[in-house]
């Protein structure tokens, strides 16, 4: 029988929870209670869910976010978004095949219309990821009453997801802290404030002309509130990508694998492939790693990857090929994915001919960034609804912004209802600025000449807003400029006298794995280098041979492990000791986990660019929009009209930035588009709950 | 470009002005078509819930409506392309006496005009809708003549066959004023520029009354302000479009259909009535017509709703249409108040205003024009809106 559940993580902690039957097409299978539908049918390994009712395709995990519809099952005959419903008992899934029925209702049933619940608060602020929990605080300090909704079953937005520890500022928001006890830390600290209220399983639906915003409260009840301001802390979207074969189950969004991994501890898959090197990407395959999946490799199409030097050195130095300069050309298999076609670009971004290769893999991971959650905050805005916005909804940064982003609205908001009364302070926005930026300058690594006593190498070489690392050595002698956290750390060999004395303090918490010690005290020609790693203690032991590795993941020797261990507030990080000869000492960063499993598939299976689908939710083909677009259609309303991309259940909200890049491929300028309005809802919600009736079928 | 080479201007590429262009170019007229979206159809045609009937209360709309059901049920066999045309029948339900003797009272007219159309007590009535709520039901109308298509999809193909029958059609083109001189309407001017033609229709929906004042000319048409929805597709389980219009606090009636594509497409009348242009959804809608819908069809609490949008229903004071040639300027055609009607009356109105155009009346126009002239008393009242 298969089970894909994770019974052993390195950072995350595994419940013993009471395992149930249910079924799936009438087979019996088993689930683990707290798991949506859609992780309960992965542990049981299936991957195809329904198909399509326009053209049979299958259908299976996108988004994993309850954003689009592509997951749908029907669970004891009601169709229901399988990413977002709990499983129960005895539940009986089915695959959707063509359109579903309509759930039939004796006629003559007296119905029991209750009228819809409607409240005014002073904020409501929509998402308790990082920056509405930050704003909530602020605001539950200063006793101002909130209602925060988040349409999750537990608060923390995507910081739930995150197993690293955080960069940022230790100061200013937890760096250094991993992102799952940043969100413990951030709501206990919010359910000290009895004036904020919070829904879970609660998605905001609409806000409407007459100021008030339609919740779809606890995923069983409509609600209207009416608050006097707006907060959208609704986060972000995964961007996604056209190419034949991105629509077979198996494709799916970084967001989507973290969420099925890292929070319901599923292994989706055994070999990953990943498109797109930005921090999402790279912390993906990071995770994956972590819970044991092989990375067959991430391509990333311009020279360089965009996100932190230090997350991608991590990768590289584990195994993982980073191909830069390289794009996927398509995603291969019959129902599912079972390789991908790859190429090298020019610096045009153009496939070069004759370098395709196939690569054998079961999943390819869209890590090509994001898009701002922002229709609730322009609505507002064209309805004189007072309205904020924080986190990526309101720009795209990382989490440890997101917080601090969420703070100064909150302070702000606070100021505008009179309970704040000076100005938020002028620091703030800067911290803020800084957090934000995107990584800067990259300098060539440098070493101490020195080979004698013990002192940390940093190989830390981008500049990025971090700092924990000045933070913990005990003896301050490593430095970030506290003025701009961005400037690289600087060590210092001696401060009052006293120099490095190897606490391993400075390893075990630097968030970018990117600190060693050499100590050449006992064995000047082989000195001991310790290296921080995040995997689980029993893959590695005293004595085992590893490859070791230079920042960029060059081999530059192997070793024995001479000894593995924790230190006292270590907070899982393990570190791994080995001798290696002193001309390498320094250089060492890493163990490279992964041998290399590339395997290269002989045969190249690309397909027709005009096949690969545009609008998931309507199966609509980038050939057909690229003709209307050639016809000289600007409008994209016209080309809804005509194919009825943008039409489907998700709201446009995959297809549009795809549009447009179609356009843009075409040649046409921003300037000539027309995009089409967006509407509510914001997801689709059964017209029983606006008429007051609870909802049916799903059982609670 | 020369600018004399137009004989037909047509103010609005919309649910009149669209197929209008249509019917003139395949006459042999040299038409112009412009609308300040920058594609056909993108003001109130799209906001249309799609519904196609013939069963009027008046000969005109009778006539010009049977006329475009004609149209729209042919129109995959003449022209090739699908417009998600589907005969479900219109069925006007009736759960008190007030509304049994409405429907009663103009069955005898709908049927002296050639209407398929007949009262269904209860029993039959739930034969055809099972799922419709049979407390309190009397009875219903029923015309399986009627249907409903895309429009959408109707729209896109009216502008396609226009084009091709030689129409030409410019966006983003923002009518500034009429050129008349000595009493005769000679073109238009733009945001860009000028365009000549001897004959200058009207089609400008809910934005008609503007137009009309560039002539001159008051014509009694304001919009109202409808909100409607669509829903997730499911398996056909109904075939009419179910229209209630029982007045209730909130909303005069609403009404409610199956489309070709598995989707519930339902719309509600407000009362009062939502003067104005403003077309942003409120918080009113969905709970109010919900209510009705289920109690009227309890199956329908399930069914998801994907979508709202509000429209605008060019009204005129007594309910129909204006249609007909301005005494005061020449060359000047109105084709406007179609009162949320111009979807399904569009292809009729096209054809009558091609033969006002080509001068060519048909046996039923002079009646047909009479209840639907700019210039008459505008007293009577519309019984089925």
């Amino acid at each position: 029988m298969i089970d894909n559940r994770l019974y052993k993580h390195p950072i995350l902690p595994v419940e013993d929870k009471p395992l149930f039957t249910f079924y799936f097409k009438d087979r019996e299978l088993k689930a683990r209670e707290g798991e949506t539908i859609a992780s309960a049918l992965f542990a049981n390994g299936i991957r195809i869910f329904s198909y399509h009712h326009k053209d049979g395709a299958p259908q299976g995990i996108f988004c994993a976010n309850g954003q689009c519809a592509q997951c749908l099952v029907l669970a004891d005959g009601f169709p229901v978004k399988s990413c977002m419903e709990l499983i129960k008992p005895g539940m009986k899934i089915e695959p959707v095949v063509g359109l579903p029925e309509l759930p039939r209702v004796d006629p003559s049933t007296p119905l029991d219309f209750k009228p819809v619940e409607e409240i005014e608060v002073s904020v409501l602020i929509i998402g308790g990821g990082p920056a509405g929990l930050s704003a909530a605080i602020e605001l539950g300090q200063r006793g101002v009453d909130c209602l925060l909704v988040d349409d999750k079953h537990r608060l923390g937005g995507k910081l739930v997801l995150q197993t690293h520890r955080f960069f940022g500022s230790v100061e200013a928001v937890y760096a250094g802290t991993r992102g799952i006890d940043i969100a413990t830390r951030l709501e206990n600290e919010l359910r000290q404030y009895p004036r904020v209220t919070i829904w879970l399983q609660s998605t905001a639906l609409a806000v409407f002309s007459d100021k008030k915003v339609g919740i779809l409260k606890e995923n069983k009840q409509y609600a209207l509130v009416k608050p006097k301001i707006l907060l959208v802390a609704a986060g972000a979207r995964e961007k996604s990508l056209a190419f034949p074969g991105n629509d077979l189950p198996g494709v799916y969004g970084a967001g989507a694998f973290q969420t099925l991994v890292n929070r319901d501890l599923v292994k989706p898959t055994e070999k990953l492939f990943i498109v797109g090197g930005g921090n999402v990407g790279l912390i993906a395959g990071y995770h994956a790693l972590q819970a044991g999946i092989k990375v067959v490799a991430l391509v990333e199409v311009m020279p360089e990857v965009g996100g932190y030097k230090v997350h991608k050195d991590k990768l590289a130095r584990l195994g993982v090929p980073i191909l830069t300069s390289h794009t996927i050309l398509s995603a291969n298999g019959k129902d599912c994915v079972e390789s991908v076609t790859i190429a090298r670009v020019d610096e045009k971004f153009r496939p070069v001919p004759g370098t395709e290769r196939t690569l054998k893999c079961d999943t390819v991971l869209i890590a090509v960034g994001l898009d701002p959650v922002n229709e609730f905050y322009l609505k507002a805005r064209e309805f004189d609804l007072p309205v904020y916005a924080a986190g990526d909804a309101e720009e795209i940064a990382e989490a440890s912004a997101a917080i601090f982003s969420g703070k100064i609205r909150g302070l702000e908001i606070a100021r505008e209802l009179g309970v704040y009364g000076d100005e938020v302070p002028a620091d703030w926005y800067r911290t803020a600025d800084i957090l934000k930026s995107r990584p800067g300058q990259t300098y060539p690594e440098y070493f101490l000449e020195k080979e004698e006593g013990v002192f940390p190498v940093i190989h830390c070489l981008q500049e990025i807003p971090c700092d924990p690392c000045s933070a913990v050595c005990p003896r301050k002698l490593i430095e970030v400029d506290r003025s701009d956290v961005r400037k690289l750390p600087v060590y210092y060999e001696e401060k009052d006298g006293k120099g490095c004395s190897g606490c391993e303090r400075c390893v075990v918490f630097c968030p970018g794995l990117a600190i060693t010690l050499v100590d050449y005290r006992r064995n000047p020609e082989f000195p001991e280098v310790t290296i921080p790693f995040e995997f689980l203690k029993e893959i590695i032991n005293p004595g085992d041979e590893v490859s070791l590795v230079d920042v960029s993941g060059q081999e530059l020797a192997r070793s024995r492990v001479t000894s593995v261990k924790s230190i006292k507030g270590n907070d899982r990080t393990i570190l791994v000791k080995v001798q290696v000869p002193k001309a390498v000492a320094k250089k060492v960063s890493g163990i490279k986990l992964q041998p290399e499993i590339t395997e290269v598939e002989e045969k190249y299976l690309g397909r027709i660019p005009d096949e690969a689908i545009i609008c998931r939710c309507e199966r609509v083909t980038a050939g057909e929009i690229r003709k209307l677009i050639r016809e000289g259609i600007r409008d994209i309303s016209e080309i809804k009209t005509i194919t009825r991309a943008g039409m489907g259940p998700c709201g446009a909200k995959t297809c549009t930035p795809l549009v447009h890049r179609l356009f843009r491929e075409e040649g046409v300028p921003e300037s000539e588009i027309v995009d089409q309005p967006k509407r509510p809802l914001f997801i689709e919600v059964p017209l029983g709950l606006f008429a007051g009736l609870e909802r049916k079928g799903v059982r609670e | 470009m020369s600018r004399a080479e137009y004989e037909v201007i047509i103010i609005g590429a919309g649910s009149v002005g669209t197929p209008t262009a249509l019917f003139l170019a395949q006459k042999g007229f040299r038409v112009l078509v412009l609308d300040r979206n920058p594609s056909p159809g993108q003001s109130s045609n799209k906001r249309a819930i799609g519904g196609l009937r013939a069963t009027h209360s008046d000969p005109a709309k009778i006539r010009l409506g049977l006329r475009s059901l004609k149209i729209f049920s042919t129109w995959k066999e003449t022209y090739g392309d699908d417009i998600e045309w589907h005969q479900g029948g219109y069925c006007f339900v009736a759960y008190r006496a007030e509304e049994e003797r409405t429907l009663k009272e103009v069955l005898p007219l709908q049927k002296r005009h050639g209407l398929k159309i007949d009262w269904l007590e209860a029993e039959e009535l739930r034969k055809l809708l099972p799922d419709l709520n049979p407390r309190g039901l009397r009875g219903g109308t029923f015309s399986p003549e009627d249907g409903h298509a895309s429009p959408l999809l109707a729209v896109e193909a009216f502008y396609r066959q226009a084009r091709k029958a030689g129409a030409d059609f410019r966006f983003r083109e923002n009518v500034r004023n009429l050129v008349i001189e000595n009493g005769r309407v000679r073109g238009v001017v733009t945001g860009s520029g000028r365009y000549e033609a001897g004959v200058v229709i009207n089609a400008a929906g809910a934005w008609a009354a503007e137009v009309a004042r560039l002539a001159g000319m008051e014509v009694p048409v304001k919009p109202d302000s409808h909100e409607a929805a669509v829903t997730e597709p499911v398996q056909r389980f109904f075939e009419p479009m179910v229209v209630d219009i029982r007045p209730v606090k909130g909303s005069a009636n609403y009404y409610f259909y199956q489309h070709a594509t598995g989707q519930i497409i339902f719309c509600i009348t407000p009362s009062p009535s939502i003067w104005g242009f403003d077309e942003r959804e409120t918080s009113e809608f969905l709970p109010m017509v919900s209510r009705r819908m289920i109690d009227l069809m309890p199956r329908l609490q399930n069914i998801r709703v994907r979508r709202t949008w509000r429209g605008l229903y060019p009204m005129t004071p007594d309910g129909f249409p204006i249609v007909g040639w301005s005494r005061e300027v020449s060359g000047f055609l109105l084709a406007v108040g179609m009162c949320g009607q111009g979807f399904m009356l569009g292809p009729g109105v096209a054809e009558l205003l091609t033969r006002l155009v080509a001068g060519e009346p048909g046996p039923d126009d002079e009646e047909i024009l009479s209840y639907l002239s700019p210039y008459r008393s505008f007293v009577s009242e519309e019984k089925l809106k």
